[in-house]
């Protein structure tokens, strides 16, 4: 406890750089990252992740310091290299882009990390660190380090900021923007040098295995929460931004630990959440919601059974038992003791020893779905001339889905008619029969 | 036998198991699911590995497997069920397990021998030293060797009896379905093996020279010929020439041997990818062959 106060505090000055460096980080990428997201080119990103191994390493051998500029500029250069490689091997060959972009993730990767063992085995004291780069560790940030990255950071930020409208238009209607007479390869061109900025900044944070997930995972998370992409992008950063900060934290308690994984183990977290529990695009709520109204339409077609069995004996009160109701319309034994069960705590019908017997309102409800399925049969017979021995289908399901002001109007527009298309009686609640 | 030839020939199993399996890999436009996969039987092999407490044992390939086939089920589920969009799904899936697999590698770094070095770089090195010591004629063969070479007979014999339901689900899955052939099952067939090879390969030659041995072998062989049978020929043939090369290669620099692999890989690529007869960059060019059919262009 008294760890996690004196790490929030920040009263540490290395402390405070690694957690501001990382926190930034973590925002920045995941503004940028919004954009390659949103252009569907989340795994040409890990290949650009991966492809900065090689430059960065270059850099090494042929500047022989570890100055972060330095670097960055390597890291720059190999990153671009491998989006146009990529490209240029999904348009010049029969090669799809799936295998283009497997490609030069591992012919890159690979160089570096043959360059990386070559550094090492050189035995240069400056090399000690550069396989940070790896696996990400903030902790080996130093004051000078962050404040670069800041500044980095700060400029794609306002890129993004200035050119929002535009990357927007680009990133989700690439041919409505030309029409606009948007340029859009040069605005394709802004962003993707963003990427590959935003992921040779990134990679001091998490290393260049896992830097595809600081781009793409808080923009995933963030998409479940809303449709605007202002609050998504917003979003995003804060996501990355926490991330950041629990996984500078994870590195200051236990220094052993690299700070890259466990970044990415809380901004998937955070999507996972988000994925689940989000209220409109979540899938636990939509599991909810579908069951809910699974439910309902049970609970409505029992309530149906019980008008249909009372109108044929004119006896809306009488107890039936399951195997009654199942003769008329069968579903499920268990399903329908479900159904009933819910039904008796909605207080629509009541259990006696022989069955169960429809209450007031259970009856008021049933005689509702008998009306609503017989109204809009009519309907279809009338306005849309569907013969009346094929409107029954239609009329099942959509019996369901009418809210109040639905039914009002069908009534409306149909006149409060006597009879449906098979002659039954429509059975109107007294206020409207009257 | 020499150091030298051991680790040339693991080298040369791995690229022939990875190499067959990748050509199915690159006709189905799922290279990066193998990607995917290489990196999340990380913390398959690590729990494995603390549970059973020895490297390479049957309880560890069983568990890392089913970690490779529960890969592509947690992406289609994301992709189907969340609605995620399928590359996004398959960036979020695999950078979680692997980040899971290097943190459990550092939880645990004192009670194993695997590092995260090793996961990147494989320990190819030193695999003619590690044999099954048994005092019999097994010895004069290395432990690694051994399982190397029974996967990639399994991988063989998979190949051999499924080839026509591998050909047809990869080729025309509609006409798969028409004729009673499971698409789904031949998915996860194959996607058992590609997790079975990653798992074994993972260990010699790292996490990235197996994806390297997966697609790069088998996009060569794409750019050569039009014949599946030859296909696989080819790319088992490229496979076994850059690992050759590619242990010269390190030994000249003195470097990481996966590395040095898939440096010459990407050699190899970019030479056919230049020169290949009908498909190549070059040939195309001037000789404006109008061969190159593109349905997905139409």
């Amino acid at each position: 406890m008294k760890e996690l106060l004196e790490f929030l505090s920040l009263s540490n000055a290395n402390v405070r750089y690694v957690v501001l460096g990382v926190m930034l980080l973590g925002a920045s990428t995941a503004v940028v990252g919004t954009f390659t997201f949103l252009r569907k080119k989340s795994l040409v990103g890990d290949a650009v992740a991966h492809s900065v191994l090689p430059g960065i390493c270059l850099a090494f051998i042929f500047s022989q310091v570890r100055h972060p500029l330095v670097l960055l500029s390597g890291a720059f250069l190999s990153g671009w290299l491998s989006i146009l490689s990529i490209d240029f091997i999904s348009k010049k060959s029969r090669i799809k882009a799936d295998a283009a972009i497997a490609i030069v993730l591992t012919v890159f990767f690979g160089v570096g990390i043959m360059l990386l063992s070559y550094i090492q085995s050189t035995g240069n004291a400056a090399q000690s660190g550069i396989d940070h780069f790896l696996f990400g560790q903030a902790a080996a940030l130093v004051g000078n380090d962050v404040i670069m990255l800041a500044i980095v950071c700060v400029v794609l930020v306002l890129v993004v900021w200035f050119l929002f409208k535009e990357f927007s238009i680009v990133s989700f209607d690439a041919a409505y923007a030309t029409s606009l007479g948007l340029p859009v390869r040069a605005l394709e061109f802004i962003l993707s040098t963003l990427t590959v900025v935003a992921i040779a900044v990134g990679i001091q944070a998490v290393g260049v295995v896992l830097m595809a997930a600081m781009l793409i995972t808080p923009a995933a998370a963030a998409r479940y929460w809303t449709n605007k992409l202002y609050y998504m992008v917003a979003l995003a950063a804060g996501f990355g931004a926490l991330s950041g900060l629990f996984g500078s934290y994870v590195s200051y308690s236990a220094p052993k630990m690299p700070t890259g994984p466990w970044i990415i183990i809380a901004i998937t977290m955070i999507a996972f959440v988000s994925m689940t529990f989000a209220p409109e695009r979540g899938f636990f709520f939509k599991w909810l919601r579908k069951r809910r109204k699974e439910n309902n339409t049970m609970e409505e077609n029992i309530l149906k059974i019980f008008f249909h069995l009372g109108e044929q004996e004119n006896n809306l009160s009488t107890v039936r038992s399951i195997t009654d109701l199942q003769a008329r319309r069968y579903f499920e034994e268990s399903k329908m003791r479900a159904g009933l069960k819910r039904l008796c705590r909605e207080d629509k019908v009541v259990e006696t020893e022989n069955g169960w017997k429809l209450t007031k309102n259970g009856l008021e409800e049933s005689k509702r779905i008998a009306k609503l399925h017989r109204l809009w049969e009519m309907y279809m017979s009338k306005f849309l001339k569907i013969p009346a021995d094929h409107v029954h289908e239609g009329a099942e399901s959509l019996e369901h889905f009418f809210t109040p002001e639905l039914e009002a109007m069908l009534e409306e527009e149909l006149d409060f008619p006597e009879t449906d298309p098979h002659n039954k009686p429509i059975p109107y609640a007294k206020t409207n029969a009257s | 036998m020499s150091h030298a030839f051991w680790i040339i020939l693991t080298g040369a199993l791995v690229a022939s198991s990875c190499a067959l399996l990748g050509c199915f890999l690159v006709l189905r436009k799922m290279s990066m699911i193998g990607d995917a996969i290489s990196h999340a039987v990380l913390p398959g092999i690590v729990i494995a590995f603390l549970i059973s407490g020895s490297r390479s044992s049957l309880p560890m390939l069983i568990g890392a497997a089913l970690v490779g086939v529960f890969t592509t089920f947690l992406i289609e589920f994301i992709s189907k069920k969340a609605k995620m969009q399928n590359d996004a799904a398959i960036g979020l899936v695999f950078t979680f397990l692997f980040a899971v697999g290097i943190i459990l590698l550092t939880l645990f770094a004192d009670k194993m021998d695997l590092d995260a070095d090793c996961v990147l770089h494989g320990e190819i090195l030193f695999i003619p030293l590690d044999t099954f010591a048994t005092g019999t004629f097994i010895d004069i063969v290395p432990r690694k060797i051994w399982i190397l070479a029974i996967v990639f007979l399994i991988v063989i014999i998979a190949l051999r009896i499924g080839f026509k339901g591998f050909l047809i689900t990869t080729f025309d899955p509609f006409y798969a379905v028409s004729v009673g052939i499971s698409t789904v099952i031949w998915h996860y067939v194959l996607m058992t093996l590609v997790s079975l090879v990653t798992v074994v390969s993972f260990e010699s030659v790292g996490a990235i020279l197996v994806v390297a041995f997966l697609v790069v072998p088998a996009a060569c062989a794409y750019l050569l010929t039009d014949n599946l049978v030859k296909m696989l020929f080819i790319a088992v043939g490229v496979g076994i020439l850059s690992s050759v090369v590619g242990y010269y290669l390190a030994q000249w620099l003195d470097s990481s041997i996966p590395g040095a692999m898939t440096t010459v890989l990407g050699i190899l690529f970019l030479i056919v990818f230049m020169l290949a007869p009908k498909y190549g960059l070059l040939p195309r060019f001037f000789f404006k062959s109008k061969s190159l059919v593109r349905t997905d262009q139409v």
